[in-house]
């Protein structure tokens, strides 16, 4: 109930647009109605399209993330860890990092082509730098108590990384990768928008350019949502993984 | 850090100093300058093709061209055109809404669930629907672009003016300032921290944005002009824009921490040693 109230205002602007769309206050082109895209998203699960695209991005998104996770955290504990590995790569995170990653659509299509791997490689480049620098800003900030009590606990220099130093990268670390998961969907989908043969972004561009508007809108709704549902699926998933931190 | 190096060097003879500073200073550029030589070396050593990777000296000349003939002050004079404008369309925007939605109970309801559910969504999904109701222009540019940056800066000011202490206000009250006093004087300086990061997280979205916008609806900008290089195999021109677009990526972001030390630098904050 509480919900219910709290999300009054999404359900009003839904109730909104059905009218105003299906008393033709704007034109039904640039606005169909709430029910016909409804109508048109059930179409496309049941003929499929819409899964397999959805299957191709999510693909792609994962591939592509899950990479990053895994170079970035490396990269980012390595830093904070060993100086001169933080000499050698702090001045190449700090000029690579404002990049608006957009602007490696167009090379990531000429070194892979039009396919998955472009937009894997766009990704893991797009979303590394903030998982490094989470995970650099969290295993430096380790309370230097926990390492000499380490310490003089006998523990040697591995096993202190993987005990102390990398459980007190893991906050930080996690904020790096929830902007880095927002920033997949981006990419991913400007990348597909842009070139693609498969995938939402591309499918909502042909939809676009053949004027089935509602079954694009049917998809964009898809996306918006998918994103949404994600970073929620990350909160719970880390909340509850993690609650020994809290 | 770079304090315990300073105290460091503090008792050290003058010339040795001097040399550490060298040192540490060629140390910042040594990794860059790597990188640049390494790419020129793959380039000339033959085993790409200069389609996959055109050497530094061909884009660097490419670069050189283009600020000659006028088409790179062009390009780059209407893409921060575009991001900059929607910046502080964001700017005012995202700080009124924040305001309105901590102040007002009304606001708070409506915009509260648009925001939560709102902030997480991959909201550069919206544009074919933009391009649809407002052509290819830049009105529907940099509508998109305030869309996706716009969110950032109602959070961080809601977050922001919810974390100042009740006591400033209360103080302020007892001394006879009025609401609109109060807001401005106390509030908004008091809440300016987080303000500032929202805007820092919103200014490199304004540029990832209006790139993606550029390149989708074509046009000048250099979003556009990479398009077209890209269309045309021309894949100097694509390089190009990547180090031209990486630039002002560069400067923007940098530009707006020396403007956040400015501004807060009343703040405690300003005599904390920075991070990045």
């Amino acid at each position: 109930m509480k919900t219910l109230i709290r999300y009054t205002p999404l359900l009003l602007i839904a109730i909104a647009w059905e009218l105003v769309a299906r008393f033709e206050l704007v034109s039904t082109t640039a606005l169909p109605p709430l029910s016909d895209v409804i109508r048109a998203w059930i179409d496309m699960i049941k003929d499929g399209e819409l899964i397999t695209n959805g299957a191709a991005s999510m693909y792609r998104g994962m591939a592509g993330l899950g990479l990053a996770i895994i170079v970035g955290a490396i990269l980012g504990i390595a830093m904070a860890w060993w100086k001169p590995v933080n000499v050698l790569l702090a001045p190449i995170v700090e000029v690579f990092y404002p990049l608006p990653k957009s602007a490696l659509i167009p090379v990531t299509v000429i070194w892979l082509g039009f396919g998955d791997g472009s937009k894997i490689l766009l990704i893991f480049l797009g979303c590394m730098l903030p998982v490094t620098i989470g995970a650099f800003n969290g295993a430096r900030s380790s309370e230097q108590v926990l390492v000499w009590s380490a310490r003089s606990m006998g523990a040697n220099k591995l096993r202190m990384l993987w005990d102390v130093v990398v459980p007190s990268a893991m906050p930080e670390m996690l904020n790096g990768i929830r902007t880095a998961l927002a920033l997949s969907f981006i990419l991913l989908v400007s990348a597909e928008l842009i070139v693609a043969q498969q995938g939402f972004g591309h499918l909502i561009g042909s939809l676009g350019a053949n004027g089935s508007y509602d079954a694009m809108y049917a998809v964009v709704l898809t996306v918006a949502f998918l994103g949404f549902a994600a970073d929620r699926l990350y909160l719970l998933i880390t909340r509850w993984t993690f609650a020994w931190r809290m | 850090m770079a304090h315990v190096d300073a105290q460091m060097s503090a008792t050290e003879a003058p010339a040795l100093r001097f040399a550490r500073a060298a040192l540490w200073g060629f140390a910042r550029v040594f990794s860059i300058l790597l990188v640049l030589v390494v790419w020129e070396a793959l380039a000339r050593s033959g085993k790409y093709t200069p389609y996959q990777l055109p050497a530094l000296t061909a884009v660097l000349g490419r670069i050189w061209d283009d600020a000659v003939t006028g088409d790179l002050a062009i390009n780059t004079a209407l893409t921060l055109y575009r991001a900059l404008v929607s910046f502080a369309i964001c700017a005012v925007l995202g700080t009124a809404i924040g305001m309105a939605m901590s102040r007002n109970k009304i606001a708070n309801w409506f915009f509260d669930p648009i925001v939560s559910v709102g902030f997480p969504m991959p909201k550069i999904a919206f544009l074919p629907v933009v391009i649809l109701w407002l052509g290819v222009y830049d009105v529907s540019k940099i509508t998109i672009i305030v869309i996706d940056a716009i969110f950032p800066v109602i959070a961080a000011t809601v977050v922001g003016i919810q974390a100042v202490e009740r006591e400033l206000i209360w103080s302020a009250r007892n001394m006879g300032a009025t609401n609109r006093e109060v807001l401005t004087q106390v509030v908004f300086p008091a809440a300016l921290p987080q303000i500032m990061t929202g805007l820092q997280v919103a200014l490199p979205l304004t540029l990832i944005v209006a790139v993606v916008a550029e390149m989708l609806m074509g046009g000048y900008g250099l979003g556009g002009a990479m398009m077209t290089a890209s269309r045309f195999a021309n894949s100097v021109g694509v390089f190009a824009g990547i180090v031209e677009i990486a630039v002002i990526g560069y400067v923007m972001v940098k530009g707006m921490s020396m403007i956040r030390r400015r501004l807060l630098i009343w703040h405690q904050e300003a005599n904390e040693p920075t991070t990045a």
